[in-house]
């Protein structure tokens, strides 16, 4: 029963009535002269995952960051979470999660007044004490809250960085090779917390073939230099044909 | 910054140009104290109002550039703060040597007028440094505007205070206001400085026309040669008209 | 890139917001600077050094007037410039940019955030280089408490160019030559205004009070200028 709903959710994903999260159309994004992401068109719905393959240099990250409004697309239409960027882009900050490559926490500061401190600038006030402690809990860094960030392992300063992306309970989720840095047994600790949820859209940059499309309502392969070599449903990429676009062959 | 055309406005500038130097060397009476010398007057302050000029240009266009994000405003203000520059050069020297004519020495601090255009010109000369010192070229012309407009806030704000901090006032030997001047004397400055702004616009019309020109030249470069055409001694501060057209939507 | 600043009708709200941000910036700066001490102690080090350096090139013990305007303008405007270069880094190094831009908060609360930090570092640094100036040059110490007055509001106006300066260098690739190179004409006015408004506070036959209210209003006018400059460019600077 649970495989058929799994099914079923991959074939119909198109006919979500789920509200757009992500809608690209026609995007270009220049560094310079040098285009990253050359007209790239996506969309993703409420609820949906988005497994973004691509070798090196394909402009996965810079893709990622269009999406959290860090980058002005160049041309295109970006709308995010029903807000044309760059916009009106102040109103979907504050409703994505962007977990990067950084992890965005001040070295002099503790995890937990680097939470309190994200907390503030997102405007939560009441309840942002009990909401980081639980966090905190889920990730098991409760006991190394008050270390300075700078005295922490990778794989903790992850787990903290995935706390700061979660902690305004964000609409959608924009999650950069997650679980770098982190061993499997916090990488299990932290997937329940990043995983897909009925309640928010995914965009998940990975080089993990198998483990992206597995995950994947819907695939956006990009080719290097920044082309889309597939866009659609998760189903219709085989994992070799996702293989031959790391390979550079069409 | 709709002109004409290159070659009537050209004329404009020689016919007017030379007219003035005309009357300066066969119209306009000799100086009672200065003799010759004070000939200079009629290069050296068309120059420096010109100069000053283009610097609060520059701010116009740089504020009309962040308003839009249209790149051509930033290029006009680059070319406008260039040539500004370039004619501070001019003003510098004539100042100097007219210094050296009429008081002996090259260099005179208690003439407010010169110290402050010196400190401006310092200001400005940073222009370059900025510009270069920014790579991502979407920022670096969104910075340039901002300096632009804090340099063109600058400017009327140094010459405040410098000219109080004159204890005594040197004995001027014409006056900033024209008013004291001799009618033949102000009806030939009045030309001069015609001509003057004439050839500022014209050489400003002139680089940016030159810097379309070669943009245009790159990009059909480009398309004819494909990815592997890198454009040749590209200034990297310069920002090329119109980059927008640049941009492969086009 | 397209399209200037936003006007939603949400904007109210935004500033409301901006607020708190601003206040949970600046208290975050003090926090992590009481913590490192790595701008005010250099600082005053710098100050107090720069003392001595001047003693020995002017060759005086005693400093008055003019003199002593120029002195102790030229040590705060230059020990200063260690702060400004340092404001930024751990924005740009440790993600507060993104962090910030990821969050609903206006870049005017970054901004000014920035200011009324550096503001405090200044008036810390005043407070501990005027007493030591005092003790070096000074016969009496009845000029300073109006000096300090002047120097307060030489600060604001350095903050004003000094976050703005200080914002531009962290974006680019020449972070510590261009803060100097940019910020030092920008602040020829205000060395002009206050150095003056302080010659006739610092006389040697004692605090004189006349003709300082035009250079006090120079420096007003200046902070007032460029804090509004601040207040419209900043958003632009805070973009990618």
């Amino acid at each position: 029963m649970p495989e058929l709903a799994s099914v079923q959710r991959k074939i119909e994903p198109t006919t979500s009535t789920a509200p757009l999260a992500v809608s690209v159309r026609g995007l270009w994004r220049e560094f310079g002269e040098v285009p990253a992401l050359r007209d790239v068109a996506l969309t993703l719905h409420g609820g949906e995952t988005l497994s973004v393959l691509g070798p090196n240099g394909a402009g996965k990250t810079t893709l990622l960051r269009v999406l959290a409004s860090l980058l002005r697309p160049t041309a295109g239409e970006v709308s995010v979470l029903g807000c044309p960027l760059p916009r009106e882009s102040w109103r979907a900050r504050g409703r994505i999660g962007y977990l990067g490559h950084e992890p965005l926490l001040y070295r002099d500061l503790s995890g937990a007044e680097n939470l309190r401190f994200a907390a503030q600038l997102h405007g939560l006030q009441g309840d942002a004490t009990g909401r980081i402690a639980e966090l905190l809990d889920l990730v098991r860094m409760s006991r190394r809250a008050d270390e300075l960030v700078r005295n922490l392992s990778a794989g903790m300063v992850q787990r903290l960085a995935v706390c700061r992306a979660l902690l305004h309970q964000p609409e959608l989720l924009l999650l950069d090779e997650p679980r770098s840095h982190l061993d499997p047994e916090a990488a299990a600790l932290v997937e329940p917390l990043i995983g897909p949820s009925p309640e928010r859209a995914r965009v998940l940059v990975t080089h993990e073939i198998d483990a992206g499309l597995a995950d994947a309502d819907r695939v956006l392969a990009l080719r290097a230099g920044g082309a889309v070599a597939y866009e659609g449903l998760a189903s219709g990429l085989s994992a070799g044909d996702a293989r031959a676009i790391y390979g550079g062959a069409p | 910054m709709k002109v004409p055309s290159l070659r009537a406005l050209s004329i404009a500038t020689i016919l007017c140009l030379g007219a003035g130097f005309t009357l300066v060397f066969f119209y306009a009476p000799l100086d009672a104290d200065q003799g010759f010398v004070q000939k200079i007057f009629y290069l050296h302050v068309p120059l420096a109002i010109c100069s000053l000029a283009g610097f609060m240009i520059a701010g116009v266009h740089a504020i009309r550039h962040l308003r839009s994000g249209d790149p051509v405003h930033d290029a006009r203000s680059y070319v406008s703060i260039h040539l500004s520059v370039i004619f501070g050069v001019g003003v510098l020297l004539t100042g100097s040597i007219w210094a050296h004519a009429s008081w002996g020495r090259w260099w005179v601090w208690d003439e407010p007028t010169l110290v402050s255009f010196l400190i401006v010109f310092l200001l400005y000369a940073t222009y370059y440094p900025l510009r270069y010192a920014i790579e991502d070229r979407d920022r670096q012309a969104r910075y340039a505007s901002v300096f632009a407009i804090t340099a063109g806030a600058f400017v009327p704000l140094n010459f405040l205070a410098v000219r109080m901090a004159q204890s005594l006032v040197h004995p001027r030997v014409f006056a900033t206001t024209s008013g004291g001047l001799p009618g033949s004397m102000l009806f030939t400055f009045l030309v001069c400085l015609a001509g003057m702004a004439l050839l500022w616009t014209c050489l400003v019309c002139f680089e940016l026309a030159a810097k379309s020109a070669s943009a245009k030249l790159s990009r059909l470069r480009r398309a004819l040669e494909g990815e592997t055409y890198a454009a040749p001694n590209r200034s990297r501060i310069a920002p090329s008209v119109p980059s927008r057209a640049a941009s492969p939507l086009t | 890139m397209s399209g200037g600043r936003d006007r939603g009708p949400d904007r109210g709200r935004r500033r409301g917001h901006s607020l708190h941000a601003f206040r949970a910036i600046l208290a975050k700066d003090l926090r992590v600077e009481l913590r490192t001490l790595q701008s005010v102690p250099a600082m005053a080090l710098f100050g107090v050094t720069t003392f001595v350096l001047f003693r020995y090139g002017l060759d005086r013990t005693k400093l008055s007037g003019g003199l002593a305007a120029g002195v102790l303008l030229a040590t705060v405007l230059f020990a200063a410039i260690l702060a400004i270069n340092r404001l930024f880094v751990a924005e740009r190094d440790e993600g507060g940019f993104d962090a910030i831009r990821l969050a609903p908060v206006d870049g005017t609360a970054l901004g000014g955030a920035k200011a009324a930090a550096l503001i405090v570092y200044l008036v810390v640094l005043e407070a501990i280089t005027l007493p030591v100036f005092a003790l070096f040059f000074l016969d009496s110490w009845a000029g300073l408490a109006p000096v300090a007055g002047v120097l307060a509001l030489a600060d604001v106006g350095l903050a004003a160019t000094g976050v703005l300066v200080s914002a531009i260098a962290a974006n680019s690739r020449a972070r510590d030559l261009l803060v100097p190179l940019v910020l030092l004409p920008l602040l020829i006015p205000v060395m002009i205004a206050a150095a003056n408004a302080a010659e006739p506070l610092l006389a040697a036959q004692g605090p004189a009070y006349g003709g300082i209210g035009k250079w006090v209003g120079v420096l007003a006018l200046y902070d007032m200028t460029f804090i509004a400059v601040g207040f419209a460019v900043y958003d632009f600077l805070l973009e990618d």
